[in-house]
């Protein structure tokens, strides 16, 4: 329980940000632990299982990224913080606080989902959540998939479907196809991004890669039987066995709320040195916008420097984030989800899987607030990470105000960790005489 | 300016069914709500209705509001998720266990069900509990329910009563028979309660009630059986320290398989952050208790205010010190279990009827010993 010494920095997710940055406040000599709740870092877009084949920055990282160099803690979360620098983590169900000067955020994003009919069928999934699945084992092989989501991370996740010998039905992207095309011409401009759209390309071909194509509901009877799918303005029914559907990622920003930094409509707000809006934490890669790995890589480097202390970052890495930024930026312009994903919704569709909340028993009227407390929407066992977004997109609602602990520790974990934060001021008698709760 | 019979200043559960039976009686009722109905204590509530016996008052008021709710809550959607799951208060000692005891003849005297539970009955009744504990007294009628819904189908009934519904409206002063808002119109009524729970003496200076704040958490769901509210009677093992922080196992099985974990109880005004050194001394109590809990990933923690009072009674009847103004609060954690009572004292002497209970241990203007303000 006892902290032995404080560290000087703290990284928070072993994404390419994380892993980034790790590896630059190491390259500056100072003490750095990274915090994070896969089982062997590479975050969601570098997720492997071992022996795997990774991208060469992620090799050198990964590598670089090692105790002692840096002192690594898997399966582990910050739960809760008393500020900036005493952060209380579950080390895999053992708790302890940990003393630190700086932290950098590195919490990555995760995907918004919006609910149609059927969705809460087993057998659809996140475009992510599947290829997560099959990095970690699912039996994929003959299985029939309808993909159906939106932006360039679509094609990859094609590809890892297919060499896990999954039979694509259709690849589907909800924007038109003039976006598209206007995409193509703004993106692929630069020659790595084109070759690497061409490589995946071929490795999903001949599988259809349909715009103006989405799921329009989900049907069968103890899981998922068929699609229905809007393709081109025309309904189309594919029978499937699994549905991968998303509308885009969004950052993963309550770590950064509860330490007070401020977070805009992309995600924590960072300056050119990656600082938030409170001393002592920086913020680098998805969780202050999505922007694709490279630009995370960039973020995390300068936010592990700056996070060091160094005082010059070079400007080569300001222009690479840039880099990526603009592309980030292209991305949310061309790839929002279109209102007729919104329009899916019946009375009858669920909105809330954990409480079994549908449309037709919430107003739209309805404070935030009041909707919650009146129909429990999105106070269920995933508090809100799945339905959480979709009501941000249906309603208007604004993301919550941030109440510990975070990453839902047990009960054991969160009752252990928390004596030594603020000495309990007050006498302590034993309880008087319940009046009711 | 606004007219009406009566001014109802609150929609916690309280103020719900205080408009509920009063426009019912063909009073015209406006009710002024600072957000919605049980967005106040009432929605921070664990929902226990529970019949206590630490004094005969507050076993009457508590048996009349519980046949009350027998008789209302079949009328009500099963959105209120009501249960009669009863309560067990669990002996560790045989001390406890000669305590539990003399509760039992109490509430048989008054004609509540209850019954002692051995050690060996105990166990079979909940297998999840810790071994050794020396048994329970169980009150089979006790319930468990949704307050904000509660709260909120009581509004709705008195508004379909007629009843009219001042929402959101910020209250500035209550002033003779005059309830003056911060934005739209003021109110001018024969009679204005108040049932602003732990923000009630905030309008009535000098109303000995203050906030109490207390913690909950829930748990995901999980595979222990809990098939009781379980609340523990170890807190007569030690003293009451005036103001100081105190938590009791309080565990509560929600449909959905989470577990409702409480409690804790401090003064320290309307300060919403939580207490981690606390939340981790009630947990740990529970985790005592029920041991599988420690592995239930924690969904959430929140923090509410009851409306305290130095005698443990609520404060309901007439406040003297403005005219034709009532004040019904100060219920600490048995707004919900004492709110159908509430309404028929604040009704009957409205009314000037025969009020169903003794109303006297229940004055605002008693003296409420301000020097035992924990207990």
């Amino acid at each position: 329980m006892r902290p032995s010494r404080r560290l000087d920095v703290v990284v928070v997710g072993a994404g390419p940000a994380g892993l980034a940055a790790a590896d630059a406040v190491a390259a500056l000599g100072r003490s750095v632990l990274l915090i994070d709740q896969g089982s062997r870092g590479g975050g969601q877009v570098w997720r492997h299982r071992p022996g795997e084949r990774l991208p060469r920055a992620a090799r050198r990282l990964l590598g670089a990224v090692q105790p002692p160099r840096v002192a690594v803690a898997r399966r582990a979360a910050v739960i809760d913080a008393a500020s900036p620098h005493e952060l209380v983590v579950d080390f895999d169900g053992r708790t302890a606080i940990i003393e630190t000067s700086s932290i950098v955020l590195a919490t990555g994003a995760v995907e918004r989902f919006l609910p149609f009919p059927g969705w809460t069928l087993p057998g659809v999934v996140g475009v992510g959540a599947m290829q997560a699945l099959c990095k970690s084992g699912l039996e994929l092989s003959g299985a029939r998939v309808v993909l159906a989501g939106t932006g360039p991370l679509l094609l990859p996740v094609a590809a890892t479907l297919r060499r896990a010998g999954a039979r694509l039905v259709l690849i589907g992207e909800q924007v038109p196809a003039r976006r598209l095309r206007r995409f193509a011409m703004r993106a692929l401009l630069s020659p790595a991004r084109l070759a690497q759209a061409l490589q995946y390309r071929a490795a999903t071909w001949p599988v259809p890669y349909r715009s103006d194509t989405w799921v329009v509901r989900a049907e069968g009877h103890h899981a998922v039987e068929r699609a229905i799918l809007s393709v081109g303005g025309e309904e189309r029914v594919e029978p499937c066995d699994w549905i991968a559907t998303a509308a885009g990622l969004l950052p993963r920003t309550e770590l950064g709320t509860l330490l007070g930094c401020a977070v805009g409509d992309d995600g924590i707000v960072v300056d050119q040195q990656q600082a938030t809006s409170i001393d002592g934490v920086w913020a680098a890669g998805e969780c202050c916008g999505v922007a694709g790995d490279d630009a995370a890589q960039a973020e995390g480097a300068i936010a592990g420097m700056a996070a060091a202390g160094a005082t010059e970052i070079p400007a080569a890495l300001g222009r690479r984030r840039d880099r990526g930024r603009a592309f980030g930026w292209l991305l949310r312009e061309e790839f929002a989800p279109r209102r007729e994903l919104l329009d899916r919704v019946t009375p009858r569709t669920v909105i809330c899987r954990c409480e079994d909340v549908r449309q037709e028993s919430i107003d739209p009227a309805w404070s935030q607030r009041q909707a919650k407390l009146w129909t429990r929407v999105a106070m269920g066992a995933c508090q809100g990470a799945v339905c959480g977004p979709a009501c941000e997109a249906l309603y208007g609602w604004r993301r919550n105000a941030v109440r510990p602990p975070l990453e839902q520790p047990s009960v054991g974990a969160w009752a252990s960790a928390l004596e030594r934060l603020t000495p309990d001021p007050v006498a302590v008698g034993e309880s008087p005489p319940q009046r009711g709760a | 300016m606004i007219t009406c019979d009566v001014a109802v200043i609150g929609a916690g559960v309280v103020g719900a069914a205080i408009a509920d039976v009063l426009a019912h009686e063909g009073m015209e009722v406006a009710v002024l709500e600072g957000e919605f109905a049980g967005a106040g204590s009432t929605g921070a509530a664990m929902g226990h209705l529970v019949v206590m016996d630490d004094s005969p008052a507050q076993l009457r008021l508590c048996h009349h509001s519980r046949l009350r709710w027998d008789a209302m809550l079949p009328e009500f959607p099963p959105t209120v998720e009501a249960d009669r799951c009863g309560t067990l208060w669990l002996a560790a000692s045989d001390a406890e266990l000669a305590i539990a005891q003399a509760k039992v003849d109490r509430f048989r005297r008054d004609g509540v069900r209850a019954e002692l539970l051995d050690a060996q009955q105990l166990a079979e009744a909940e297998p999840a509990l810790r071994p050794g504990l020396a048994g329970a007294l169980r009150v089979p009628d006790d319930m468990v329910c949704y307050p904000p819904v509660i709260a909120q189908l009581l509004l709705e009934r008195a508004v379909a009563a007629g009843a009219r519904l001042l929402q959101p409206v910020r209250v500035l002063a209550v002033e003779s028979g005059l309830v003056r808002t911060a934005y739209g119109d003021n109110v001018s009524a024969g009679a204005v309660v108040v049932a602003a729970g732990a923000h009630s003496a905030s309008l009535l200076p000098g109303l000995p009630a203050l906030p109490r704040r207390g913690h909950l958490a829930i748990s995901d769901r999980m595979p222990i059986s809990v098939r009781h509210q379980l609340v523990d009677l170890g807190y007569l093992d030690s003293a009451h320290t005036l103001g100081g922080a105190s938590v009791a196992f309080n565990v509560q099985p929600r449909r959905t398989g989470q577990l409702l974990v409480g409690s804790s109880r401090e003064l320290v005004g309307f300060d919403a952050r939580i207490n981690r050194p606390l939340v981790a001394r009630m947990l740990s109590r529970a985790t005592a208790f029920l041991p599988a809990l420690a592995g239930a990933p924690v969904s959430r923690t929140w923090v509410g205010f009851r409306p305290a009072t130095a005698d443990a009674l609520p404060l309901i009847g007439r406040w003297p010190a403005i005219e034709r103004t009532w004040v019904a609060t100060g219920h600490e954690g048995l707004g919900i279990s004492m709110a159908p009572g509430t309404a028929d004292l604040i009704a009957a002497d409205l009314l000037g009827r025969e009020p169903p209970l003794d109303p006297a241990p229940f004055r605002p203007e008693r003296d409420v010993a301000h020097a035992g303000a924990a207990a």
